[in-house]
């Protein structure tokens, strides 16, 4: 069976075999830094296709389709166009924060790819405290947003740096409380150890509905962080033009892009970690034959799969809300969210405590 | 007439402490051509909105001076170039009455059938542009494909998609091409099938409403009072349909109901346009079975000279009332003329309307307010 | 209501107006230092022209006319109320406070004509550019730049 543990116990073995101890460790950082480096080209690549291709379905049409079998190499020609040309900046910004703001957004994104697990034992860092540095570390992109607002000096970025400000610090809580709940179900914070106590059954299906309720309320939170329709109001095209990175052009302004996605992709793969079980295939109880097909299939498909798919949930969102308005925005995440995410979180407690889950 | 440096430098005032001035415009996203609004805010709050305007004016009233009687008509269709047809058809309705020329019952029926249909192209696209203002994108593509029969409709008959030029004093230019009646069927049954589409995916939609509902309000004595007309009007609860007020054409034989709203907000005025493309439909389909026999243009004079004196007429467009105003001196040439156009005067409402809400409503309110902004600047 | 009993209305207030009914409505044509306290009285008087539908201006040469289309939604009926000025010194009241749609159309016919308004809130160009020279809608204007005589 296909498995990318193989891969990597085969490869650190010849290593710590070939080199001395040190240098085998600095070889593996290198080719760690490589893979995500690659990961985050191909997964830009194939988001930005996968969210043209679903916004074409969704508005009966086509989509790209010229370049390429299918229109497949299109964002490959859209990186060469963004790589390409001027990037400009303007002569009365901040020139040292605007060049820095894409960058700290980006490596915020970077960041966060450490604790998660693609695969069965395929884990760049399994820290204990898992899920306290994923949402430590993404509060920080909000300071790369506001610095590309504030260091473009101009007020379309100044407003839309504003509202993301606002935005990002509301409903990080809400998005925190949902996560919280399952740290109280399976009692750690380490990413590992969440998915092992899935091996019987994802959390969605057996923390009741506290879990459904907080898995709703996680996918809406991360919406609104990613700054993705219906609370794209940060770049809320028809009013503030492009919002914070209305003046960032070539590639700066494709790290923005880049980030976007990445951001989508690693909350949705937090999800999918979280409440859908991570790599862990689907075993319902005691039907051995179909949980021995469903182990079969490689537990990368598994979590892949699981990701995309709550990546192509918040991309129907996306192609089907108009947008919120900012006191709206605000109104719903400390009015509704907030209330109902604390009272959830004290409902899991009462459940885990007694021990009324599965 | 400006230097370089004149335009660079940011004249705009710096105001108050606490105020922020944001030029909307020429070039924004949602202004839906170049107008251009000098938004004053204190936050995300709107205090006051000026509109320049002026940026696509083509003075279009000094060159129908020296236009003939069977020219000017056709500039007329850069004006408002979503009803383009009506637009037309206000000026060739203002020669036949100054000229006393009978139009043959045939063109009567193809102009009103035109019209109706170039109502409902109008209000596809607004409504499409509008869900778009408010961050919906996909809507725009499912009104466009009905829009979009209608454009091929009117490109067999009239010959172009958007500014038609199909009106001649007296008449239409050609007769209707023989697919005409098929194919205005043929919408008429797709249109009635996804119009519920509309209602599931905007209409419906929670957010939609919560964005709509309340945003915007103009009473029926604002409404008057800034002269707006068309469906701005009608949501506030104003009888002022044109079609029903002082009938043209075949108006008076058609059944159909003059849309009012009273609650005067953005989505009084989203459904009043909603119900006026249902009512658009009625009308057709009593008239698109019996089109009569017979000419399609009435007999005119080569040169059409229009007696001396003063002469007004109205219709309505897409947007509200149309009117034309021409002084004669009894020459081949208009001596001064003057187009009321609907979107001047709805948008001297938007500072009323959208003064005191956020950002996000101005999109709203802008938007129901279905500004073409050649037709403002003329 | 007719046009009699219009007149009526209108000479009770101002006996100096006269009469023009040729055209399809009837004309009523005051002095501008009049506009005011007639335009004041088809509002809010018996007439109830709530409606400003067109403001115009006629440039005749020898003089200026200011042309307002009223109507009233009440009693649907229409007037054009005329009022000639010298082109020299063009001035006339404005309405802005009796119908607030007279704001954008005075401000027009300022750029375009020349004519003054007197008391307007924020008399200045709409459409043209702040430092354009002459008033392009008056028959005198030239410029031979950017008009293509035909």
């Amino acid at each position: 069976m296909f498995s990318l543990e193989g891969i990597t116990t085969a490869v650190q073995d010849w290593l710590f075999i070939k080199f001395n101890p040190t240098l085998a460790l600095a070889i593996e950082c290198v080719i760690v830094i490589l893979l995500a480096i690659t990961l985050f080209a191909g997964l830009g690549l194939v988001l930005v296709l996968m969210e043209r291709k679903v916004a074409a379905r969704i508005q009966i049409r086509l989509g790209p389709n010229r370049v390429g079998p299918g229109g497949m190499f299109q964002t490959v020609a859209d990186t060469l166009k963004l790589i390409m040309k001027e990037g400009l900046t303007p002569d009365s910004a901040d020139k040292f924060l605007f060049n820095l703001a894409p960058f700290i957004v980006m490596m915020v994104a970077m960041l966060l790819l450490a604790p998660i697990a693609f695969a069965k034992n395929f884990q760049i860092w399994d820290i204990n405290i898992g899920v306290l540095y994923i949402s430590a570390i993404s509060s920080l992109s909000v300071i790369g947003i506001l610095m590309a607002g504030w260091a473009s000096n101009n007020k379309y970025s100044l407003l839309g740096a504003m509202r993301s400000g606002a935005q990002i610090v509301s409903y990080e809580l809400s998005a925190g409380l949902a996560v919280l709940t399952i740290v109280v179900l399976t009692g750690s914070l380490q990413i590992s150890e969440i998915i092992a106590a899935q091996q019987n059954g994802w959390w969605i299906f057996k923390g009741h509905i506290p879990a459904v309720i907080a898995f709703v309320i996680f996918i809406i939170a991360v919406t609104a962080e990613t700054n993705r329709a219906p609370f794209d109001l940060a770049e809320a095209e028809s009013e503030l033009t492009a919002g914070f990175h209305t003046e960032y052009s070539g590639m700066k302004f494709a790290l923005f892009f880049l980030a976007e996605y990445i951001n989508i992709f690693i909350v949705c793969a937090i999800g999918a970690t979280l409440f859908l079980g991570g790599w862990m295939p689907l075993h319902i109880g005691s039907w051995e034959a179909f949980n021995h097909i469903m182990d079969y299939i490689p537990s990368s498909v598994w979590f892949m799969g699981k990701t995309f798919f709550l990546i192509f949930v918040i991309m129907w969102f996306r192609w089907t809300f108009p947008r919120l308005r900012i006191d709206q925005l605000l109104n719903l995440e400390w009015k509704y969210l907030l209330p109902i995410s604390l009272l959830n979180l004290l409902l899991v407690a009462v459940i885990a405590i007694l021990g009324w889950h599965f | 007439m400006y230097n370089q440096t004149e335009i660079i430098k940011d004249t705009t005032d710096l105001g108050p402490e606490g105020e922020l001035v944001i030029n909307m415009g020429p070039q924004h996203p949602a202004t839906h051509g170049v107008l251009h609004l000098v938004v004053t805010l204190n936050g995300e709050t709107i205090k006051k909105i000026e509109p320049h305007l002026g940026y696509i004016h083509r003075s279009i009233e000094k060159m129908c001076e020296s236009l003939t009687y069977r020219q000017f008509i056709y500039v007329t269709s850069r004006m408002d170039y979503l009803s383009s047809h009506i637009n037309n058809l206000g000026c060739a309705l203002l020669i036949e009455k100054g000229m006393q020329i009978e139009v043959p019952e045939r063109a009567k029926y193809i102009r009103v059938i035109l019209s109706e249909l170039t109502r409902i192209a109008s209000h596809e696209l607004w409504l499409g542009a509008m869900a778009m203002d408010l961050g919906a994108f996909t809507p725009f593509f499912y009104t466009f494909r009905e829009r979009e029969m209608i454009t091929e409709i009117m490109e067999e008959t009239c010959g172009a998609r958007l500014t038609m030029n199909y009106i001649v004093p007296g008449g239409v230019m050609y007769d209707i091409h023989p697919n005409f009646q098929k194919k205005v069927k043929a919408f008429i049954k797709q249109f009635k099938e996804k119009v519920t589409e509309f209602e599931d995916l905007v209409t419906n939609n929670v957010i939609f409403q919560s964005r709509t509902k309340g945003i915007g309000i103009l009473s029926a004595e604002d409404a008057i009072s800034f002269g707006c007309t068309g469906p701005v009007a009608r949501a506030s609860g104003v009888r002022c349909d044109i079609r029903k007020l002082y009938p043209y054409d075949v108006y008076d034989k058609v059944e159909f109901d003059e849309v009012i709203e009273t609650a005067g907000d953005s989505f009084a005025r989203y459904i009043v346009r909603v119900k006026e493309m249902n009512q658009s439909i009625r009308i057709i389909e009593q008239l698109i079975d019996s089109i009569p026999e017979g000419d399609f243009v009435g007999k005119t004079k080569n040169v059409l000279k229009l007696p001396k004196g003063e002469f007004y007429t109205r219709v309505e467009t897409a947007r509200g009332e149309f009117g034309v105003f021409i002084v004669s001196e009894g020459g081949t040439n208009p001596y001064r003329i003057k187009f009321r156009s609907p979107g001047f005067s709805n948008l001297s409402a938007l500072n009323h309307m959208a003064a005191g809400s956020k950002i996000g409503d101005l999109m709203a309110t802008m938007g129901t307010l279905d500004l073409v902004i050649p037709d403002i600047d003329r | 209501m007719s046009n009699e009993e219009i007149k009526e209305i209108i000479s009770s207030t101002l006996p100096s107006a006269t009469y023009d009914e040729t055209g399809e409505w009837l004309n009523v044509i005051i002095d501008s230092k009049d506009w005011e306290k007639i335009a004041a009285e088809c509002r809010n008087g018996a007439l109830q022209m709530d409606f400003l539908f067109c403001l115009t201006c006629i440039d005749w040469k020898t003089h200026l006319t200011m042309v307002y289309h009223l109507t009233s939604t009440k009693h649907r009926h229409n007037i054009v109320v005329k009022a000639n000025l010298d082109p020299a010194i063009a001035e006339i009241k404005s309405v802005c406070a009796i119908w607030r749609t007279a704001e954008f159309h005075e401000r027009e016919v300022f750029e375009m004509f020349g004519v003054k308004f007197l008391n307007h809130p924020d008399l200045r160009k709409l459409i043209l550019e702040d430092d354009f020279k002459g008033f392009p809608l008056r028959k005198d204007f030239e410029d031979p730049i950017n008009m293509i005589k035909l």
